[in-house]
């Protein structure tokens, strides 16, 4: 229910924003996108000015005062020519560097990132906490902790976009595309579905809570108690039998998985390949094209039988193997 | 008419005979063989496609007045924009400078009967008219949801619409593109008249010249695409399912390798028509000649490596995102030449202010926009956040809607007189310009803004806060429309009760104006022989020979 003092409240907050320039500014990168978007309207303006001006000049100046009217001829200048195919070229090369730059450093995750894994399905987000919380349309996070977000979709292409980030990533079905950010003020702010996605693609639409450290662990605390991602995973990995053949140490039909995620692993066809998230997703779902020497390709297909969250708790569970394993070392 | 200047040179006794009432009969038309009547029949075909695409974008502006939807639900909003994205793209604007104006212009301006092969060019009106109606058939029979860029898996596994019949129809009419432009091809290497050397063409020759190229060499990969579509919906082979061992981004390669050089397909024409026009009505010589030439050469060429740019979201390697980015901003350096040679045309010109040079003028102040525009789109950073949003739907439509199709009405507003021997009033047509460039504007400007502030494209409902940008833009389109349609009504009254036009009213040069109006079936009564160069303005007399 809104009351009528809210719908005011909203109308006078609308009517304030009317023409704002930029969504609100929250992550750490939010403010050097900014940057140069201002250059780029700087620039934008400037030749318009420039070009407009001239032709109005010249419209007045050289307007038709006869109708037998013959003008002089005036000649190709080579120097002109090089003028303006020579300055636009400079100013694309600033822009080109500026704008990559900002762009590696996009794709480029801080490793102190807390990681959330993110489900796009028709027409709602599904996202996952490591620690266990699992939330619909809604994400929770605390300021000043930097978020890396794997991204998955379970039918057709999605697109995870926070506009007051500045971010924005498809979500792929049958793959993960990450992206990450720092969010820097507390706040709420849309979270979009950018990539048309059918009927209600306009109503995918939630919302992403930047929470003070204290609010985010009493809004963590206030929640269901739910297991961790690796330990749902470690059951699904028992109730699916995967545990039958996985068996530590390697004596099994199959590969231990103890220490594998993130180190190389030759395969059977001589490829050698880092495990990550997407290697795990293929061995559950097309094992055959991943299979190990020194084992028979006996792995049954697990497509079809598993959703795109469950394949992402048995990845987190392989994950926490892995550091299991270090650990000990 | 008060702003014609009468043809003063000594005019041969005009023939009341012209290419539209040598013979009679709708029979006449449809088994014509003459390029002129074929760009006519085109010209038909593509205003009553445009009134379905322009009416669709009305219902779809209508809709967003409302944060919550003012007239449709989701699903017929949907289907309301992949219409008008459709139609408008490949029924539209593809086709629509060359195919009517090409048609029309391309014998007449280097000196020829016709063009190399009359009766393919019949085949290719067919093939168009045939893809139209496969259009047709799906928008009567529900209508496609699926955008008019069909990604899949949305396209081929989820939308419950006749995808199928729809890129039929687009299949089709893309061997229409590809038999036009070989034929164009062919016509401009083999046709041209005696002294009608490459560099004495005019300059929308070799905008058009570029154009077929693309036609010929980018068609086929949107025909190979979209029948792969059709086989992936109809027998699930799995090409685009990842369940099933595909990539749904393979598809967005091969879509965009075709539909970004497709873009040029739509604006170069109109840059060619813009060098006619801004030469006629300034009396001078084009400024830069062959950089103007090359440009439209080179843009031709660099189209087919930046498609990539549309991808930079979708988790491509970071380094192809680097390459397709430099890529783009080199595609941008041929465009502003072609500005700035027009501009400085302007100079110490003799300039008058008909109809079709406020087209050509609000050509280059849209052009202008849209390009700088599309410099925040090549800059990576700044492309992920306005990627999928409206600041993209603003720039293509500055590009398309205000080049493309600016420069397709100043077209059709200078030609005008040549094809029907007639004149339409002049003032009407310049309050029309003006009101389609005041409603394009108003239409467009503030997307910029909402897409800015975050607003993703294809929202049948939206939040609240997006509102009043939007209702701005629907009003400019109501505007627009009312643009679209004026000109609509004088030039159907003219080609009745039009004062008669002369061989040429504007004064201009070119040898489609050495010809009578309308130019008789064969072009012209004596071969012509060229001994000078285009846009020889300087000597007040005309190119007769």
């Amino acid at each position: 229910m809104i009351g009528l003092a809210q719908i005011s409240f909203h109308n006078v907050a609308a009517a304030l924003a009317l023409i704002p320039f930029a969504p609100a500014d929250a992550s750490s990168m939010a403010g050097d996108v900014d940057k140069l978007y201002y250059l780029l309207t700087g620039i934008t303006i400037f030749f318009s000015v420039l070009i407009f001006s001239i032709i109005f000049y010249f419209m007045v100046k050289y307007r038709r005062r006869s109708d037998d009217e013959v003008p002089p001829e005036t000649h190709t200048s080579m120097a002109l020519e090089l003028t303006w195919t020579i300055i636009p070229s400079l100013i694309c090369v600033v822009l080109f560097v500026w704008a990559s730059a900002l762009y590696v450093r996009e794709s480029r995750p801080p490793a102190s990132a807390t990681e959330i894994f993110v489900v796009g399905k028709q027409w709602m987000w599904h996202l996952q906490h490591p620690e266990g919380p699992r939330e619909i349309n809604e994400l929770h996070i605390p300021v000043d902790v930097p978020v890396k977000i794997t991204l998955t979709s379970q039918d057709v292409i999605h697109d995870f976009y926070v506009p007051a980030f500045r971010v924005k990533k498809d979500a792929l079905p049958g793959r993960y595309t990450s992206l990450w950010f720092d969010p820097t003020r507390i706040g709420t702010y849309h979270l979009f579905c950018a990539q048309y996605c059918g009927t209600n693609h306009g109503e995918m639409i939630g919302w992403v809570y930047v929470m003070s450290a204290k609010d985010y662990a009493t809004w963590l605390a206030a929640g269901e108690k739910t297991e961790s991602m690796a330990q749902q995973g470690e059951r699904l990995f028992t109730q699916y039998g995967c545990v039958e053949c996985h068996i530590a140490g390697g004596t099994g039909r199959g590969p231990s998985l103890a220490g594998l995620y993130g180190q190389p692993e030759k395969l059977a066809s001589g490829e050698t390949r880092v495990v990550d998230e997407a290697l795990i997703r293929q061995a559950i779902l097309v094992p055959n094209s991943v299979h190990v020497p020194n084992y028979q390709p006996v792995m049954p297909t697990y497509q079809g039988q598993l959703t795109e969250e469950q394949i992402l708790d048995l990845i987190a569970y392989v994950k926490s193997l892995g550091s299991q394993e270090r650990n000990g070392k | 008419m008060s702003t014609a200047t009468a043809d003063i040179h000594h005019d041969p006794v005009e023939s009341n005979v012209n290419y539209l009432n040598s013979s009679y009969g709708i029979r006449s038309w449809l088994l014509t063989v003459d390029h002129k009547r074929i760009g006519l029949m085109y010209l038909a075909v593509l205003t009553f496609m445009f009134t379905i695409g322009g009416v669709a974008a009305t219902l779809m502006r209508l809709n967003l007045v409302e944060p919550q939807g003012a007239l449709v639900e989701p699903e017929t909003y949907n289907k309301l924009f992949s219409t008008h994205g459709i139609i408008m793209v490949f029924f539209f604007l593809v086709p629509s400078i060359p195919a009517t104006l090409g048609n029309f212009l391309i014998p007449l301006m280097i000196g020829a009967r016709d063009v190399a092969f009359p009766k393919l060019n019949l085949l290719s009106w067919y093939l168009f008219v045939t893809g139209c109606g496969f259009a047709m058939f799906a928008i009567l029979s529900g209508g496609v949801d699926t955008g008019w860029t069909f990604y899949p898996p949305y396209s081929s596994l989820y939308s419950h619409t006749p995808v199928v019949i729809m890129a039929l129809g687009i299949f089709i009419a893309g061997f229409s593109s590809i038999l036009t432009g070989v034929n164009f091809v062919v016509t401009i290497h083999k046709m041209r008249a005696p002294g009608m050397t490459w560099f004495r063409l005019p300059l929308f020759i070799w905008a058009m010249y570029a154009t077929s190229l693309i036609f010929i060499l980018g068609t086929p990969v949107i025909a190979i695409t979209i029948f792969l579509l059709a086989l992936e919906r109809l027998f699930h082979v799995g090409i685009f399912d990842p369940a099933i061992g595909g990539d749904p981004l393979l598809f967005q390669h091969l879509f965009w390798f075709y539909s970004h050089p497709a873009v040029y397909i739509m604006i170069l024409p109109s840059m060619g028509v813009v060098s006619e026009l801004i030469t006629a009505f300034s009396r001078k010589k084009i400024f830069g000649y062959s950089f103007i030439a090359f440009s439209s050469l080179a843009i031709a060429v660099i189209s087919f490596v930046v498609w990539g740019h549309h991808m930079f979201v979708t988790g491509q390697s970071v380094y192809a995102g680097l390459v397709f980015s430099v890529l783009s901003f080199i595609v941008a350096i041929p465009s502003a030449i072609k500005v700035f040679n027009w501009t400085a045309t302007l100079y110490k010109g003799s300039i008058s202010y008909q109809a079709p040079m406020l087209y050509a003028l609000g050509f280059i102040g849209l052009f202008t926009i849209g390009g700088l525009t599309g410099l925040f789109l090549a800059s990576l950073a700044t492309d992920v956040h306005l990627n999928g949003t409206y600041f993209v739907v603003a720039h293509f439509h500055y590009i398309m809607v205000g080049g493309a199709l600016m420069g397709y009405l100043g077209g059709i507003h200078f030609w005008w007189p040549k094809i029907t021997g007639r004149m339409y009033p002049d003032m009407w047509a310049r309050i029309a310009a003006a009101i389609v460039f005041i409603g394009f504007n108003l239409t467009f400007f503030p997307q910029f803004v909402v897409g800015y502030w975050g607003m993703p494209r294809r929202y049948a409902v939206y939040p609240a806060e997006f509102q009043f940008l939007n209702i701005l833009s629907s009003a400019g389109a109501s505007v627009l429309a009312v643009g679209y349609v004026i000109p609509l009504i004088y030039l159907t009254w003219s080609m009745r009760y039009g004062p008669p036009a002369g061989r040429n009213p504007w004064g201009a040069k070119g040898l489609e104006w050495t010809t009578q109006s309308p130019p008789p079936t064969e072009n012209f009564d004596v071969p012509p022989l060229v001994t000078e160069d285009a846009y020889n303005y300087a000597y007040a007399e005309a190119p007769h020979v």
